[in-house]
């Protein structure tokens, strides 16, 4: 009683960083509507193991949306066409048999291409390296209820913290601004007392360290939000804007 | 036995810790920077003991094999984390928190470790709250806790559903600091192929660069396993996909006893399998039997859609079982339940699955109530399966979900390889037979953050810094080894995907060691996994090439593992007489059908030792003895 569709895939191949890189036609029969797409990856490479050709790889972890490691382009938009859902939350039931799907790799200067779907991210981690956090040490912390948080501040600040890092925001920009990542990590921090006492210099080493990596400016396009799986507004944007300014003068 | 020495300190049970702490030998600060520790995985256990290590003064590598420290599945724990605050004013204390903790576990764990966990829980919600973990709050601007199985307080703290993913990114960035300040150095991408051993002491690890296939030597003074839980070893659970025991596995193979390999908990929420493809399964919220009722049709072999079937021809079979506890028992019965009915032939429109019913609370409470309560649920349920559980019942299935089981540790974490040290998941310590609700973030952060960091210092300590030379003998033997593995794995050339070897193991765990086991069963499982491990060394396909991210070489190398790993299972899920917690034997139940604890002869843990692939291993046996607290049987009739 499953229903299954056909559908041909041009997924980008790209055997590393040096290679240029092509688009390669894959057809993939009979798949199963309630596969997700990372599924349907899986039957293709399964099916290309057993011709003898190399599979496509592509990074996965969780498959339950909250690891943020998969991603890709899909026909234009990064993880794909449902909005707050990562790719491997995609199910097969969104697209007719006969589609052709294009698939290729999250793109910016600073996400150098790893092969095939995989790109390095780890301008990210050293972005948060710069101050993407609370400089507490084991042991030094007072009684959790020894400073209120007010609740409005402290959903706000949850709302920035659950960036994924999946980058999706990077590769929807179409200057590749990594202004909304930033933004969510500073934010979190700003909306709250813990993170006072380093607001300056976390939002200026962030930033730096931003511009270092090659990452664009913003020109309020709004597609960041709109392709950030977990929804993150721009507003945290707009805050970033403002920390850095205060940081400044 | 001898070899079985879990150092649990002298004294009355609530100053054991503190004055262990005491005695435990310091490394003065001067001399920290001497010693360096390899801390394999990033997840809560391993971000937060590296992290903390690194404040300390020592030298630490970090490795994972993700991307980035960030992904650790850690992340993808929803519920909460307990703690023994009483912030709520109704009864809480670290006694309490230690008596639910030690009977959820089914008396199985030992008592020791288990209140040492409630004593730190505390500390650790501080040190989250300085982190900036933004903690669900009340609008009075103080911490908001929830109740969770298996307590009558309300202990739990939470971050929305992602309580996981904050403690975590908490614990990463700690350990980004430390790799900003030049302590750590982060090796990302990198999978743990041998732990090296020199004179019989833990002295460094070979990892696998992903990225490249080069083979890599680090060494140590310490090296510490926080590489989690083995419940892929049934292919499809709720772990992450890469999620493996390779490294624990590796491990017992170099002399680490692994102990009570046979406890996992299935946890009775998740969505059921739909396909042959699939290749994980997601948990629901076990907050959902509040207001679902659960049931199937009362005939064997009634495929008819939920909404066909008359009200007289369903079974609430937990409601009509348990008319007490009705659809709120426990994890391991609510799982148990829904497996027998299936096998009676009566699962959800004939299949592995049973409904979960919310029209009567609909109809009680309202859309918009039922949407408040379960709204972000519901459309999770929606996005995957495309159904709507306003209209028709959601189908749920028990699925693996955490592993109690895991590497032999002593009081100190150390497993029984002097300087190998082991924390989170991947030990065995502190969960006995059966894991409560919210208490897995709780142990893994207790481990990395406050005693690891504690009690390392001891045995680097009595060793003394060490120069550890990774071009030494041993180390280039156990880096040939590696590369022996993955050219044999490479060269099998057969004709079968390595996906298929493990669907097919974990479909055999799955049935035969899984929620029910029998004698006859394991028995049969025994043979099967060999011939599976046979047909897999024969037969099986692995693509590409060595120097290359090759993500098919990778897969074949855990499912190789867990081809071993899953007779150790067996083996102590047949040695295990006796039902308890999450281990079911269908041999030792009551007259009614439930679980029989049987205290005389298997109150001890099982610690095994190995002795070669497809040999039998040797047990040792860690006997369990309780002072603060009276064993009782459970009941929830």
């Amino acid at each position: 009683m499953d229903k299954t569709i056909s559908l041909t895939l041009k997924v980008w191949r790209q055997k590393n960083a040096e290679d240029p890189g092509k688009f390669e036609l894959y057809p993939v029969k009979d798949i199963s509507i309630d596969a997700s797409f990372l599924e349907m990856l899986d039957v293709l490479n399964e099916q290309l193991v057993l011709e003898g050709q190399v599979p496509i790889a592509f990074d996965h972890d969780c498959r339950e949306g909250i690891c943020g490691t998969c991603g890709a382009v899909v026909n234009g938009r990064p993880h794909g066409r449902l909005s707050k859902t990562t790719l491997c939350q995609l199910h097969m039931r969104h697209y007719s048999d006969g589609d052709t799907i294009v698939i290729e790799p999250f793109r910016a200067k600073a996400f150098p291409v790893v092969k095939d779907l995989v790109v390095d991210r780890s301008s990210f981690d050293r972005i948060v390296r710069k101050g993407g956090y609370v400089s507490v040490r084991t042991g030094q912390a007072p009684d959790a209820h020894a400073t209120a948080v007010s609740k409005p501040d402290a959903d706000l600040s949850m709302d920035a913290a659950q960036c994924i890092g999946c980058a999706a925001c990077v590769a929807a920009c179409p200057n590749a601004s990594a202004m909304l990542f930033v933004g969510a990590k500073v934010s979190q921090y700003a909306l709250l007392p813990q993170g006072q006492v380093e607001r300056k210099i976390r939002a200026q080493a962030m930033v730096s360290q931003m511009d270092a990596e090659g990452f664009g400016a913003c020109s309020n396009e709004y597609e960041c939000e709109a392709a950030c799986p977990k929804g993150i507004s721009v507003s945290n944007i707009a805050r970033l804007n403002r920390e850095f300014l205060r940081s400044s003068i | 036995m001898s070899r079985l020495d879990a150092r649990v300190p002298e004294g009355p049970i609530e100053s054991k810790w503190k004055n262990h702490q005491f005695n435990l030998k310091l490394v003065n600060p001067a001399n920290k920077r001497k010693y360096t520790v390899i801390v394999v995985g990033t997840g809560l256990a391993g971000a937060s003991a590296a992290a903390t290590m690194s404040e300390l003064g020592y030298n630490v590598i970090s490795i994972c094999m993700q991307d980035s420290p960030r992904r650790a599945h850690s992340i993808a724990a929803q519920g909460g984390i307990n703690a023994a605050k009483n912030y709520p004013g109704d009864g809480d204390s670290v006694f309490r928190l230690f008596y639910d903790t030690i009977k959820g576990g089914d008396f199985r764990s030992r008592e020791s470790n288990v209140y040492r966990l409630a004593e730190i829980s505390n500390q650790i919600i501080d040190h989250c709250v300085a982190q900036g973990v933004p903690f669900a709050r009340e609008y009075g601007g103080y911490l908001s806790n929830r109740s969770f199985g298996g307590a009558q307080v309300s202990r739990t703290f939470y971050a929305k559903g992602q309580t996981g993913q904050q403690l975590l990114l908490g614990a990463y960035g700690a350990l980004m600091k430390e790799v900003e300040s030049g302590n750590v150095t982060l090796l990302p991408r990198r999978e743990l192929m041998e732990l090296v051993l020199e004179n019989g002491d833990a002295k460094g690890v070979i990892v696998r660069n992903l990225l490249t296939g080069d083979m890599e030597r680090y060494g140590a003074d310490a090296v510490v396993l926080a590489t989690g839980g083995y419940s892929n070893a049934f292919y499809l659970s709720t772990n992450a996909i890469p999620s493996n025991v390779t490294a624990t596995w590796r491990a017992h193979k170099k002399g680490a006893f692994f102990a009570n390999p046979c406890y996992t908990q299935i946890h009775p929420t998740c969505l059921p399998v739909h396909g042959e493809f699939q290749s994980k399964l997601t948990l629901m919220s076990e907050s959902l039997r509040n207001d679902g009722r659960v049931w199937v049709p009362k005939t064997a072999g009634d495929k008819r859609r939920p909404v066909d079937i008359p009200e007289s021809e369903r079974d609430y079979f937990l409601e009509r079982k348990y008319p007490s506890f009705g659809n709120l028992v426990p994890r391991d019965l609510a799982s148990r339940n829904a497996k027998t009915v299936v096998d009676e032939g009566r699962g959800a429109e004939g299949g592995e699955a049973v409904f979960l019913d919310f029209q009567d609370a609909i109809k009680r409470l309202g859309e918009n109530t039922i949407f408040q309560r379960y709204g972000n649920l519901f459309e999770m349920y929606n996005r995957i399966t495309g159904d709507d559980p306003f209209k028709t019942p959601m189908k749920i299935y028990p699925a693996p979900h955490y592993t109690m089981g895991g590497l032999w540790v002593d009081y100190n974490l150390m497993s029984t390889i002097p300087g190998l040290f082991v924390a989170g998941e991947a030990n065995f310590s502190d969960h006995g037979a059966n894991r409560l609700g919210a208490s897995a973030l709780m142990q893994g952060l207790a481990d990395g953050y406050f005693i690891l960091p504690r009690t390392i210092a001891h045995y680097l300590a009595e060793k003394g810094p060490q120069k550890v030379d990774t071009t030494s003998g041993v180390f280039m033997e156990a880096e040939q080894a590696a590369s022996d593995k993955i050219e044999k794995l490479l060269n099998i050339n057969g004709t079968r995907t390595v996906d298929s070897f493990h669907r097919e193991l974990g479909r055999l765990m799955w049935d035969k060691c899984g929620m029910s086991r029998s004698e006859a069963g394991l028995k049969e499982a025994l043979l099967k996994i060999a011939e599976i491990r046979d047909a897999f060394w024969s037969d099986c396909k692995v693509a590409g090439v060595e120097n290359d991210l090759n993500q098919v070489l990778e897969k074949a190398g855990r499912v190789a593992d867990y081809l071993e790993f899953a007779e150790l299972m067996v083996t102590d899920a047949l040695n295990r007489g006796e039902s308890c917690g999450g281990h079911f034997r269908e041999e030792s139940q009551t007259e009614e059908g439930e679980a029989l604890r049987n205290d005389d002869e298997f109150s001890y843990v099982a610690a095994w030792e190995f002795t070669g692939v497809g040999k039998a291993p040797v047990l040792h046996q860690e006997a369990l003895s309780f002072s603060a607290v009276h064993l009782a049987q459970r009941s929830y009739k």
